[in-house]
């Protein structure tokens, strides 16, 4: 109470210089967690020491497609669901780059599931940051594929009885060379999985749950976004290396936390310069190798 | 500046438009293409991905139309001349991202082998009935470039016209061949590369921290630049500023609709490019483009031999339409015969330009082979009457 408020205006919060700071404030609603998976990935970005100028950000629609028009990077906001083909291209086309998908459940893996489950099969070199708040956000809280069994959304008005994705069985099964998921309670460790997926090379996929206290908790009576952090801390059980067919969710029951995947197979991009080598000998340029000289 | 010799396979080939159309696209500079089998194009994207590996660029074959009609909007960001390929169905779902590459002003060529529609329709057969979808077909106001060879050797040629244009404009570029076109094999001359003009990119020679991605000058097309290079663009399909931010309000989506619409309909008299025979004082034109124009061209001659001051006048930029040209024309024809393989598309936007000053016969046709040429001169000779 003895410190003037002037002093705390002096202190440059850590993650302002990775912020497009005159596009805030943003537009997500107070107890939204997409906020604090910014802040994990801005503090990633920090730690992993990467040159910022070869980092792209891509998303697709909704509230977590709003997360590149912040991030003071390349940042493209392409159309629903397809921000992982556009991040391909952009990959393919300057393997330089270290390009990072950031978007929604519903974005990923309904509209966009499609691509996601390719992006895994090929392993293409790109980090997939999945916000998941259960629910469309942006368009007013309908049903999605991440919706657990029986939580009430405005398609689903007396209840869900569609089955859920278990998103990190479905990254796993697909090839997916590292999958995590946390919670935004767990900011340590999500901000240390984003982290080790700017690292990795290859098709990296990190769940991140987040609370929609606006369409998600409101309508299912959870109480607000802190409410929800409670569950998180309360519910998550860390269990690294589980079996991701285990780590399906349910409404407001346990939940599996962790590093579950970690491995390494040649990504989409390796594999094609190393047949080509083997088929064309010396005629062939290895492609993308001469990138990086500027 | 000339073609990368890389590129450019010189000499005389024989081959059919696709592979030939294949060849434009390599001498052009094209460097990415992403795609998705279809009937009648696949045969562009095999020979790409042959030929690719010791060009010095990159194919890849996506998991749908979706994803190839973006995955090229991503390799633009990062610097590249890029294409995809299609026919009707496929053309279908990338409509979302022709708007995509309307609003980002992305310069990137789309192909598409046309053949019978509705929905699957007639996969080995030819029309020519996707010419209003590429000019509506993504929803919104926009103003595409749309090219219609008629001959392999025309989807060499205007294969490099449609990406220099592509990249003059940073518009969406559509290649409208058709299955016909597509799988007949002729004579195709290929120059050498110091023959070949390309238009390179419009790089700004602006700093980061000056440079703003949407910003223009009186040519209202907007320099670009490639992510990487340190400027750290937003780059969005939302309405946005000349900084590529977001702003959702009526100013802004005025201002950034009218330049993008304008950037090609103030310069429709540069982009006026078809071939015009005998249609000074001609008292019938027909007006006709692709495959089409062949079997009007027939039917022309046959006309002639009888007597008739017919016309013939050839799109090869069918998109944005000449109607100045045609309106002209309209001052001194009696009558226009537009023969097209659907059932009645650009024969509306010849209604529009003659605007009553002189009859309109079109030529309807459902697809699945060309004209009679026959067919075309009965309606000549109608028109003569």
């Amino acid at each position: 109470m003895s410190e003037p408020a002037t002093l705390v205006c002096d202190i440059e919060n850590p993650v302002t210089p990775y912020l497009r700071e005159e596009r805030l404030p943003h537009i997500w609603c107070p107890g939204c967690g997409i906020g604090t998976t910014v802040n994990c990935f801005a503090r990633a970005l920090t730690e992993s020491a990467m040159n910022l100028d070869k980092v792209a950000i891509v998303s697709g629609i909704g509230c977590t497609g709003r997360v590149a028009g912040y991030m003071n990077l390349d940042s493209f906001h392409t159309t629903h669901g397809r921000a992982i083909p556009f991040a391909t291209g952009l990959k393919l086309a300057n393997p330089d780059l270290k390009v990072v998908v950031y978007s929604g459940d519903g974005d990923l893996s309904a509209i966009g599931g499609n691509h996601l489950i390719h992006a895994a099969r090929r392993n293409m070199d790109l980090m997939v940051v999945c916000v998941n708040n259960f629910t469309y956000g942006m368009t007013g809280g309908q049903v999605a594929p991440t919706t657990p069994l029986g939580a009430t959304q405005t398609t689903m008005p007396y209840g869900n009885f569609e089955n859920p994705f278990n998103l990190p069985f479905l990254a796993d099964a697909c090839g997916a060379v590292y999958v995590a998921r946390w919670t935004v309670y767990h900011v340590k460790q999500l901000a240390k999985a984003m982290l080790e997926g700017l690292r990795k090379k290859g098709f990296v996929f990190i769940e991140a749950m987040a609370p929609c206290p606006t369409l998600y908790s409101r309508r299912n009576r959870l109480g607000d976004g802190v409410d929800q952090l409670k569950y998180y801390k309360e519910k998550s059980k860390v269990v690294n290396g589980a079996d991701t067919k285990d780590v399906g969710l349910t409404f407001q029951g346990d939940i599996t936390v962790g590093k579950f995947v970690d491995r390494d197979r040649p990504t989409w991009l390796d594999a094609m310069n190393e047949h080509y080598i083997q088929h064309f000998g010396e005629k062939y340029v290895p492609y993308g190798v001469s990138h990086g000289q500027d | 500046m000339h073609a990368d010799p890389k590129g450019v396979l010189t000499g005389i080939h024989f081959i059919d438009g696709d592979h030939a159309a294949c060849e434009g696209a390599l001498a052009a500079g094209c460097r990415f293409v992403a795609g998705y089998p279809i009937t009648p194009s696949t045969e562009v994207v095999e020979r790409f991905a042959a030929r690719i590996p010791l060009v010095g660029g990159m194919f890849i074959q996506m998991e749908d139309e979706l994803a190839s009609s973006i995955a090229i909007q991503g390799a633009v960001w990062a610097g590249k001349k890029v294409m995809t390929v299609t026919s009707g169905p496929g053309l279908s779902l990338m409509m979302e991202h022709v708007g995509l590459a309307a609003i980002t002003e992305v310069p990137c060529v789309f192909v598409d082998v046309q053949r019978g529609g509705p929905s699957t329709g007639l996969p080995t057969l030819p029309a020519q009935a996707d010419m209003m979808q590429v000019k509506w077909g993504s929803h919104g106001d926009y103003e595409p470039i749309a090219l219609s060879p008629n001959s392999p050797q025309e989807c060499f040629d205007l294969m490099i016209k449609a990406f220099n244009l592509a990249e003059t404009y940073r518009v969406p570029v559509f290649f409208m061949m058709d299955e016909v076109v597509g799988h007949m094999t002729e004579r195709v001359v290929i120059p050498e590369a110091s023959e070949i003009d390309v238009v390179e990119r419009k790089w700004t020679t602006k700093k980061p921290g000056e440079y703003r991605p949407y910003e223009t000058d009186a040519s209202m097309v907007p320099e670009m630049v490639k992510a990487g290079d340190g400027y750290r663009i937003h780059i969005t399909g939302l309405t946005h500023d000349e900084r590529g931010y977001p702003a959702m309000n009526a100013q802004a989506q005025d201002k950034l609709v009218r330049r993008l619409l304008n950037k090609i309909r103030d310069n429709r008299d540069k982009l006026v490019d078809v071939r015009a025979d005998g249609v000074e004082g001609a008292d019938v034109v027909v007006v006709s483009f692709g495959i089409t124009s062949r079997v009007a061209g027939a039917a022309v001659e046959a006309a002639r031999r009888k007597g008739v001051k017919v016309g013939h006048l050839r799109l090869i930029i069918s998109w944005p339409f000449p109607a100045k040209v045609i309106r002209d024309l309209a001052l001194t024809a009696r009558a226009f015969v537009v023969p097209e393989l659907n059932m009645g598309q650009m024969v509306l936007e010849v209604e529009r330009a003659v605007s009553g000053k002189a009859s309109v016969i079109g030529i309807p046709h459902a697809g699945g082979t060309v004209h009679e040429p026959e067919a075309i001169l009965e309606k000549i000779m109608e028109a003569a009457q």
